[in-house]
């Protein structure tokens, strides 16, 4: 086991150390920054001290090592725009994105988890075709044009919501629909795959046969078995959330860390830009190896096929 | 030479007549609203200097900004969708969107599929430290959300077309990768690839002849199931102003475009566009669950 998890670990630290050389390349291989904040009318010299001062002007391999000194620190430089340590911005803004993260992610589950159980129990009837309609829907219709028909429906016709913004829950419910939707179809299939399995197990078949009502049956014991692999998708998919609405936070002018990487990638902000996406990657490399080894614990052959 | 080319393919093919039997078949078979739509889509976008009534970059002469439907007061047949900002016939520029979605979505998933599926096989047939380094490159540009990643591309690369189905390709690549590796590792080991190699086939022979054909079918329906998942993050992008530049007609950038005037209740500015990538996305997953379901009929039962 612990083999097994040292090698795990050893995985998740190349996946990152390859992640960050691939951003910081990219972000250095497209463009002086200096040059394209800079006013035309600043003079060369000006231009030099203000490459001097970030470190600009240090060879590539240098300034990444730094960079990677640094962040292991966790101190991801400085935002050339706002003046401030990246980190301090990001952390500022992060309790909102996991704040959305988590509406959306109860959302996609209270869609999700009921629609995939009916249409498992109810498998190839019309409550199925209806589910399965669902799902297809939930893979097809873009979040943030649906996103921007709520606000067209709820805000401007209605005038029940607040277009945008944060505050209190009002603030919450269009965008962790809008961000949630995509995540209920999938969601919903595994929920629907899950429980066919479970219910077509020997100990399921064991509890009918012992002439417990169906309603026992699959609360009591096909439920709890099929739902572990959908709690798991939903707390990395959580993760996901967190970090993919972008849109989703413009759309709603929601201050999360979407909307701070968008203000950096059109502020040239390198530093943050970098920041932003390559903390990305840490979260969902985390979440990963959280889920492998906490399989591994409750599962040897994963352990042991490895 | 390989003299045990047991091409699995030559049994199914068959004669003359039970191929056409085939395409009939299939045909009868087919997703029949998935067809129509798409076909519609492709014969709309491929038509669509012909069928658009005005050029849908620039204001049609005469005509009022954000004048509504035509079903609507104020609204006229001459622009039936109405007109935007600058005055420009929605209905033009939706049906020259449809050929920037197309073009992006077949040539994204194109070239996503033609990168992954060679890194694929490679990774799987060859083995050792290429597999380990290709692994471990898709493992990396996994950990981060695809969008998030065409995003910062995108921002870092600058808008153009053509440079969002290249970024798009790089994004999506890593996922033909893993499947198609895994794919490759079973090939390996069956014994019609022994043979060939036994009979003193090169690895490219091997690859071309008996690898690829075989994981053909699955790299087909990852690209059926990509095409729409592309054409949605081409949309993102434009809405985010780092996809396709203006004054070009994307749908995305038009619903970009309309966002301003959602407040004042300009409803058909953001229904329209929305509603076309609605339906092209929907028409490909059902071709694509359609696909998965004929090209491999142990999939039947999920």
């Amino acid at each position: 086991m612990a083999q097994f998890i040292i090698r795990r670990i050893m995985y998740s630290v190349v996946t990152l150390f390859i992640l960050s050389g691939t951003i910081f390349l990219i972000v250095r291989l497209t463009g002086d920054p200096v040059a394209l904040m800079a006013e035309a009318s600043a003079r060369p010299e000006d231009l030099e001290r203000v490459r001097h001062l970030w470190g600009l002007d240090r060879s590539w391999p240098v300034q990444y090592v730094t960079f990677m000194q640094n962040a292991l620190q966790g101190e991801l430089g400085k935002s050339f725009n706002y003046r401030l340590p990246v980190s301090e911005l990001y952390f500022q803004r992060l309790p909102n994105s996991l704040t959305l993260g988590l509406a959306a992610t109860l959302i996609s589950l209270l869609i999700g988890i009921p629609a995939g159980i009916i249409s498992a129990v109810k498998v190839n009837t019309a409550w199925d075709n209806v589910a399965k309609g669902v799902a297809l829907l939930g893979l097809s219709i873009p979040g943030f044009w649906l996103g921007l028909v709520l606000i067209l429906v709820f805000s401007v016709w209605l005038r029940w919501l607040p277009t945008s913004g944060s505050g209190d829950w009002r603030h919450v419910v269009m965008p962790a629909l809008a961000l949630g939707w995509y995540f209920a179809a999938s969601m919903l299939r595994l929920t629907r795959s899950s429980m066919l399995e479970v219910l077509g197990s020997e100990y399921i078949k064991l509890a009918r046969l012992k002439g417990l009502p169906d309603f026992v049956v699959i609360a009591m014991h096909a439920f709890k078995n099929a739902l572990i692999p959908v709690f798991t998708l939903a707390g990395v998919n959580m993760v996901v959330m967190v970090n993919a609405a972008v849109i989703i936070e413009v759309i709603f002018a929601w201050p999360g860390i979407g909307r701070l990487l968008y203000e950096g990638i059109f502020q040239r902000d390198f530093p943050l830009v970098q920041g932003v996406v390559i903390m990305a990657g840490f979260m969902i490399v985390g979440i990963n190896l959280v889920v492998d080894i906490l399989y591994a614990f409750i599962d040897p052959r994963i352990r042991l096929s490895r | 030479m390989a003299t045990i080319p047991a091409d699995t393919r030559l049994a199914a093919r068959g004669t003359g007549t039970g191929r056409l039997r085939a395409v009939v078949k299939a045909v009868r078979e087919a997703p029949l609203v998935a067809v129509i739509i798409l076909g519609g889509l492709i014969l709309v976008a491929v038509l669509a200097d012909l069928i658009a009534p005005y050029d849908p970059t620039l204001p049609v002469k005469g005509a009022e900004m954000f004048a509504p439907p035509f079903w609507m007061d104020g609204g006229s047949l001459a622009m039936p969708l109405g007109t935007d900002f600058q005055g420009r016939d929605i209905l033009s520029r939706l049906i020259y969107g449809a050929r920037v979605s197309l073009v992006v979505g077949l040539m994204g998933t194109l070239v996503a599929g033609g990168i992954g599926t060679a890194m694929g096989i490679l990774s799987g047939y060859v083995g050792g430290w290429v597999d380990q380094i290709i692994m471990r490159v898709t493992d990396a540009w996994l950990a981060l959300p695809a969008i998030v990643f065409a995003i910062f591309l995108a921002a870092m690369v600058g808008p153009s077309m053509w440079n969002i189905i290249v970024i798009l390709g790089a994004v999506y690549w890593t996922r033909y990768a893993r499947v198609i590796r895994g794919e490759v590792l079973t090939l390996r080991e069956r014994d019609f690839v022994k043979l060939a190699e036994i009979a003193g086939a090169s690895k490219l022979r091997v690859i071309k002849k008996h690898i690829l054909p075989n994981v053909m079918n699955t790299a087909t329906v990852l690209a059926s199931l990509t095409v729409g998942v592309v054409i949605i993050a081409e949309a993102s992008l434009s809405f985010l102003g780092v996809g396709v530049p203006p004054p070009q007609p994307a749908w995305g950038l038009m619903l970009s475009e309309a966002r301003p005037t959602l407040m004042a209740g300009q409803w058909w500015l953001t229904v329209f566009p929305g509603a076309c990538i609605l339906l092209i996305v929907l028409a490909t997953q059902l071709f694509g669950d359609w696909l998965r379901v004929r090209l491999d009929p142990q999939l039947r039962n999920l």
